[in-house]
Parts: C-alpha cells; structure tokens; sequence
C-alpha cells in the first residue's frame, strides 16, 4: 500500500462522511434557507473529496486534471445555485424558522415589485430586483 | 458474485488472489468503495424523502440538486470501482448541466410566485 491509496482511502471516508452530513442536515434542518446551507456547503466538500479521491486513485495526469477541474467547477457555482434558490424561495415568502435571529431584509423588500426599498428614493429601471412575474406585472394585458 | 457496482466482491470476502487480478488495486479499496456506495444510497433515500415530502417548492429543488450531487459523487466512486478513468468526463459533463438545471428551477420558482 502506497501513499497514493492511503490518501485515496482517507479522502474516500472523508467525502461519504460530508455527503451523509449533508443528507442528514437537509432532512433535519427547520427551514428551506437552514436546509439549503447544509446541502450546498456539506454536500460541494463531500463530492469534492471523493473526485480528489478518484484523483489520487489514479495517479495518472489527466485523470487528476479533469477530476480537480470537476471540483473547481462544483466549488464555483454552487454558491451562486444556492444564492439563486435562496433569493427566489425569500422572493415568494418560503416559511422562515420561528428561531431566526435576524432578517435583515424585514421591511425592505416589496414584494409586489421585488425591489429593495432601501434609503435611496428611487432605484428606476435596471435596480436591485428579480423579474416580475406575469402575475404581479401591471402594465401587461390578459393572454389570449 | 459479481454485484450491481461490478465488483468481484466475493474474491474480496474470501481473499482470493482473484481480485488482485481482476481490479487491480488490492481488494482493501473494494471495501471501501462499497463502503462509499452504501453510504451514498443512504444519503440518497434521506434526500429522496425530503424531495417527495418538502412542503414547499424551494425545499424540493434544493433536494433535487443535492440528489444530483450525489449522483456525481457516485460517478465518482463508480470509476474507482471499475478502474475506468473515463468515467471522470461523465462527471464534468453532469456538473455543467447541474448548475443550469439548478439556475432554471430558481427562476421558475421566482416567476411562478408562490411557494
């Protein structure tokens, strides 16, 4: 037994491991943005160790390059599907934990128009802002 | 017995030189590559009961991209497994389409308007 196959066996464990946090976590947490937080943050840590497991494994170049290239590119954008899942679940008023300590966005966020009010008087066309949806659009006719 | 994962498993329980032969990188990471897919099926029911339970919408495509997730771990273990590096390239192409898959089901949520 090598190194390479000890690192490979350790990274194995590790990775399982996150990945059942994360399956735990996203079954226990209280509500969608807890829940959230545990899958992207244990469940990108735990895939990522098992792709530098096959990395190690391998000990071959190329194999190492594609498999850390799959792990820059799970690190890179699950922050941002988290980002857009969470804004879109607080956009349309997702339940909030009784237990929230602080949400900052109380007040601010106008629910009809999705647009922060914030100090600035107004923010105009191109502000902060998701995209209306057909429902909540005034000035659009009925379809059909 | 050769199982679902397409490991010579019953060479590794009797400790047959066979499976030096067949995967040829020692049978001690045969057990644990079956360790990481019982670990990951376990994973994947939990995730699969939050998906079918989650009693609003946002919940369930959080479940759906973890399930994917682990879906790509499982690719993962799959080509130590089976010593096929190739399967590494199925991988990178499974996280592309997860990010966009992922990025649509959030503006769906946002247009649809309700949770």
């Amino acid at each position: 037994m090598n190194p390479m196959e000890i690192a490979s066996m350790s990274l194995m464990v590790i990775g399982a491991a996150f990945c059942l946090f994360a399956a735990i976590g996203i079954v226990r947490m209280p509500d969608v943005f807890t829940r959230m937080q545990a899958a992207t943050k244990a469940g990108t840590l735990g895939v990522g160790c098992l792709f530098l497991a096959v990395a190690f494994h391998f000990a071959e170049p190329d194999t190492a390059v594609k498999s850390v290239l799959v792990v820059l590119f799970l690190f890179l954008t699950a922050p941002v599907a988290s980002h857009l899942i969470g804004r879109s679940a607080y956009a349309v008023r997702s339940p909030i934990w009784k237990g929230t300590v602080v949400d900052e966005l109380e007040g601010k966020y106008d629910q009809e128009t999705h647009r922060l009010k914030d100090d600035v008087e107004d923010p105009g066309e191109g502000g902060p802002g998701l995209p209306r949806s057909d429902a909540t659009r005034p000035d659009r006719p009925g379809k059909g | 017995m050769t199982g679902i994962i397409g490991v010579d498993t019953s060479a590794s329980l009797a400790g047959a030189s066979l499976a030096e032969a067949s995967a040829g990188s020692g049978t001690l990471v045969d057990w644990f590559v079956t360790g990481v897919f019982l670990v990951l099926a376990g994973a994947m029911i939990l995730t699969t009961a939050r998906l079918l339970w989650g009693p609003t919408l946002p919940d369930r495509v959080v479940a759906l991209d973890l399930l994917a997730y682990f879906v790509a771990g499982a690719i993962a273990a799959y080509a130590i497994a089976t010593g096929r590096p190739v399967l590494v390239d199925v991988a990178v192409v499974l996280a592309l389409i997860l990010f966009v898959g992922t990025a649509a089901f959030a503006l769906y949520v946002a247009r649809r308007g309700r949770p």
